[in-house]
């Protein structure tokens, strides 16, 4: 395949990655958090806990970090790739999260849910 | 080569380049893309215009009967459009490609091929947006096109489906222009070119990529669901599935505001450029311009609902919005007191794009301080709506973003073509477009308080509004002649014009140290920078007092061994410490690798433009024509797509 | 210019101010975008939570008015749980496929694991059969859900439940596309670390999905 900027490898491996022992506890780590997501959904008593949601969101942004960090090297890369990647992620939150302060709030009338 | 040359030597053919039609198709130089922008946008630009003359020529009287409400409703949309998507955007466009590898001194863009595709996508974007206005089909639910009377119970016609899909074929190619050019800002700056160094254009050109980057994705949704809703019958936008109608006006501002900004900020960049070199001193708080550029962007997203503050958003959501429009307020005020004091104390030369930068100065600031009147939601109640908001918004557009465009146009021109634009055409130019400017727009702002509405097609007399309009169009009325003395002057400078030089105006930025027009490879040696104002190292060391000079960033240099070959046989280093070159030279010659040109991106773009143009037939119900259309276009986009990437971009890799 | 001229002068051209493959800056600052794009339809998805006027609902019983007959909710969390899990495996299988690219050319580590492991071709392969499983799953769902009675035009849930999921979807099939053709490429001529880039960046899309839909599981199927 041809490129636009000559291929190379790139100074930007310089840092080693993981490897695969690593990686297989990512893995690893990942199905259990999901096998538990999915085990909370089905206990009654921890759904209707206040708890149910943000337990949920916490292990969700858990996973997110794991893979953002592990499988996409953001932990090892180099730091440009890191604030180009949370900054515009930081804003998308704050977006949703305006949003949802802005429209979620009010219910439709005559909304069956 | 790395003299200065006493006489440089202009010709009136740039290099070798073949200049046939073929020649602008296949062209990936990051110039000539430039120049095909800047030249689609001034026809454009002449297309809007003629529109707001009409609209002028329909309100001058009360009653006026020139056009039907129904061509109202399209030459307002069609205007709005126009002006934002296919003439201000595009012209920062046109300096983004001149300017930013100049500036930055680097050879193209990171991916030139890529830039190549933009341009196409926008050429045929704005013809399949504006096209349909000679048929009397053209967008007419206004250039924000509120959910739901753009949805296909209100607007059953194919009007709103060119808008709805014309602005989505324009989104791709400001996003592809937009990776590109952050990418080739972050990563192709030459040794030494450090961010705090980069000319204050290009630092601007960097937040609105950014902008573009993190706005245009929404608008794209949002796009979507109408799309969806028009075509598919989706309820998004639908009230009577219990659809929220604002769901549209808050995904459109979220994009619309920092619109805005993607529109301002390159003119603020230019007239930064403009301002140090005709006051022939720095800039004034160089890193403050920088900071309030950085932080202008990123207040930007969190402004967008004071377009709404009319639908009733509550008390809370009304104040935070308020507070966070005036907090905007401060670093572009730090901006023109920035500019205020570059001027001060300078020894100023008014060129016509020195009365041009001045002009934005004094007339962004009254568009500025009209925004802040309608920050605070209870004033805005009484202003949303109105004429008055059109004055607002043309005092920052037309006398922010294209006063600072006619700025760096004069400014550049020469860097351009190699010629200066008559200077006496351009005062006239300059004069009758301020008056004329003023008379069109300051009238709005009292037909505006005394209650006119936006987008009447008519109006009855006796209300007060007689005296505004009547301004207004005569004002409009001579716009397009002082328009008319630009394009004269324009086009007949770029071969009659004086021959100028290399740096006809002493300026003091990397583009000005190469010959004009610039060769293909723009730099024979990437210069090393020391400071923010390199030229004037060595042409004006006594206005650099203060300056701060380093080697810092040189030791990127240093991985930069590559020697090429001079027509002479002999191998000269591929960089050298800042230096002048006035020698004109083949890309061959010198051994300098170059992108070949090639037609793939015109042909992907076809691609594109033939699957958007599938679905209106298809919403004609002509479906079989309409699935032939999107098998040829989605073949069209896919192979010349792999053609295009398993291509070399240069020979012999 | 002859090849070898090319290699004499080529460090001019693969100099980069930061020292960063141009490739790999432009990818992030796409993901970066595309996080806009993701926000813009999950924010969708949940400002219309609970506005529905009528069913099917995705975690509610709901009464058909026509036959008055009572409804499940629509929801099928035991088969999307499967198709999740498949999809954070082939997030797995990507780093292999890349850690094999960049390693290619050093000694093969001894036994069957080592050369299991340095197999590009078996990895980039397992990613795009478990993304092309992932799409059945989702094939499976989404015409499910419209024999059950949810179709894009039923109600505000089926309108942005199938777009959003659908614009994954479609970013799944962008992505196996993209590695069925790196994997072509591997089998033509094989993948060196030169090349890695350009796994690279397909790996960077190809997680950046999969942490989308990590987002996605969690908001559309799991909250109630």
């Amino acid at each position: 395949m041809a490129n636009d900027h000559g291929s190379h490898a790139s100074p930007d491996h310089a840092h080693e990655h993981p490897t695969w022992k690593q990686y297989k506890w990512v893995a690893l780590i990942l199905t259990v958090i999901t096998a538990f997501e999915v085990w909370a959904y089905y206990v009654p008593a921890l759904v209707a806990s206040p708890f149910f949601v943000p337990m949920l969101l916490i292990m969700s942004a858990a996973k997110f970090v794991i893979v953002v960090m592990f499988y996409m090297h953001l932990k090892y890369d180099n730091r440009l790739f890191k604030a180009l990647f949370t900054g515009p992620l930081i804003i998308a939150m704050a977006t949703l999260i305006g949003l949802l302060f802005l429209l979620a709030t009010h219910k439709a009338e005559g909304g069956i849910g | 080569m790395a003299t200065v040359a006493a006489s440089p030597t202009y010709t009136d053919s740039a290099g070798s380049h073949r200049t046939g039609i073929m020649d602008w198709l296949t062209t990936v130089d990051h110039k000539k893309i430039g120049t095909l922008y800047l030249h689609t946008a001034l026809f454009f630009f002449l297309v809007g215009g003629v529109e707001a003359v009409i609209m002028r020529a329909q309100l001058m009287g009360p009653n006026g009967t020139l056009v039907s409400a129904e061509v109202f409703n399209q030459l307002f949309t069609m205007h709005g459009t126009t002006m934002v998507f296919l003439v201000i955007m595009p012209l920062s466009a046109a300096f983004f490609n001149f300017l930013i590898p100049l500036q930055i001194g680097a050879r193209d863009v990171a991916f030139p091929r890529l830039n190549a595709f933009s341009y196409w996508v926008y050429l045929f974007g704005g013809l399949f947006i504006t096209i349909p206005i000679f048929f009397n089909a053209a967008p007419d639910g206004g250039w924000f096109a509120y959910t739901p009377l753009t949805g296909r119970e209100y607007s059953p016609g194919q009007n709103l489906n060119f808008w709805v899909l014309g602005i989505q074929i324009l989104g791709i190619s400001s996003l592809a222009a937009a990776f590109n050019f952050a990418t080739t800002i972050i990563n192709m700056r030459a040794p030494g070119m450090t961010l705090m160094r980069m000319p204050m254009f290009t630092w601007m050109s960097f937040v609105v990529q950014w902008l573009i980057i993190l706005a245009f994705p929404v608008i794209t949704i949002a796009l979507f669901f109408m799309q969806f809703d028009r075509f598919f019958g989706t309820n998004f936008y639908a009230v009577s599935a219990g659809a929220d109608p604002l769901l549209w006006q808050h995904l459109f501002w979220i994009f619309g505001h920092p619109e805005v900004y993607i529109l301002i900020l390159p003119a603020f960049g230019l007239v930064s450029e403009v301002l140090p070199t005709y006051s022939r001193k720095p800039l004034f708080g160089y890193a403050v311009v920088a900071y309030s550029g950085i932080l202008i962007g990123f207040l930007g997203f969190g402004v967008w609902a004071h377009h709404m503050f009319a639908v009733g958003m509550g008390p809370i959501a009304d104040t935070v919005f308020g507070v966070t429009t005036m907090l905007i307020a401060i670093p572009t005020g730090v901006k023109i007191f920035n500019w205020i004091f570059t001027m001060w104390g300078g020894s100023i030369r008014f060129t016509t794009a020195m009365k041009f930068a001045i002009a934005l100065i004094a007339m962004f600031t009254i568009g500025g301080i009209s925004g802040i009147t309608h920050a605070a939601p209870p004033s805005d109640m009484q202003q949303t709506d109105t004429y008055y908001i059109v004055a607002h918004f043309h005092y920052v557009l037309y006398g922010g973003a294209i006063m600072g465009i006619f700025a760096g146009l004069y400014h550049y021109f020469p860097k351009w073509y190699g010629r200066k634009m008559d200077e006496r055409l351009g005062t006239w130019h300059f004069w009758l477009n301020f008056i004329a400017f003023n008379l069109t727009f300051f009238p709005m702002h009292f037909a505006g308080m005394l209650g006119m509405p936006r987008r009447i097609y008519t109006y009855d007399a006796g209300q007060g509004w007689e005296l505004f309009n009547r301004l207004s169009s005569y004002g409009a009325f001579l716009m397009a002649p002082a328009f008319l003395i630009f394009l004269w002057n324009f086009f007949r400078s770029k071969t009659r014009g004086e021959v100028a030089g290399d740096n006809p105006w002493d300026a003091a930025t990397l583009e000005w140290s190469i010959p004009s027009p610039p060769p293909e490879y723009n730099f024979a040696q990437i210069p090393m920078v020391t400071s923010r104002y390199p030229l004037w190292d060595i042409t004006h060391p006594e206005r650099m007092a203060g300056i701060p000079h380093s080697a810092e960033g040189w030791d990127d240099a240093k991985q930069r061994t590559g020697e090429h070959v001079t027509s002479g046989g002999k191998h000269e280093a591929d960089v050298a410490p800042m230096h002048i070159e006035s020698e004109r030279r083949s890309a061959k010659e010198l051994g300098i690798p170059m992108p070949n040109p090639t037609i793939k991106p015109l042909w992907v773009a076809a691609g594109i433009l033939v699957l958007f143009s599938s679905l209106p037939v298809m919403y004609a119900g002509k479906n079989m024509i309409a699935f032939a259309m999107m098998a040829i276009g989605g073949s069209m986009f896919v192979g010349f797509l792999y053609a295009w990437l398993t291509t070399p971009m240069e020979d012999a890799h | 210019m002859a090849h070898t001229a090319a290699e004499s002068h080529a460090p001019t051209h693969h100099y980069t101010t930061t020292g960063l493959d141009n490739r790999k800056v432009a990818i992030w600052m796409f993901i970066g975008s595309e996080c806009m794009l993701f926000a813009s339809l999950i924010s969708t998805y949940l400002i219309y939570k609970g506005k529905n006027l009528v069913g099917p609902l995705p975690h509610e019983a709901w009464t058909n008015p026509q036959t008055g007959q009572v409804m499940p909710a629509i929801l099928d969390i035991p088969v999307t749980s499967v198709s999740t899990f498949v999809l954070l495996m082939s997030s797995l299988s990507m780093v292999l496929a890349l850690a094999a690219v960049e390693n290619r050319g050093k000694p093969v580590p001894p036994g069957l694991g080592g050369r299991i492991l340095s197999s590009s071709k078996l990895w980039l392969f397992m990613t795009c059969l478990m993304g092309a499983i992932f799409l059945g799953f989702q094939a499976y769902e989404f015409t499910s859900f419209v024999h059950e009675g949810l179709t894009i035009r039923r109600n505000l849930f089926g309108s942005s439940f199938f777009t959003l999921t659908g614009f994954h979807g479609a970013h799944v099939t962008a992505g196996v596309i993209w590695l069925g053709t790196l994997l072509a490429i591997d089998m033509k001529r094989g993948l060196q670390p030169k090349d890695a880039v350009w796994v690279d960046i397909a790996a960077l899309y190809w997680h950046f999905v999969d942490v989308v839909w990590i987002a996605i599981f969690t908001l559309v199927y799991l909250i109630q």
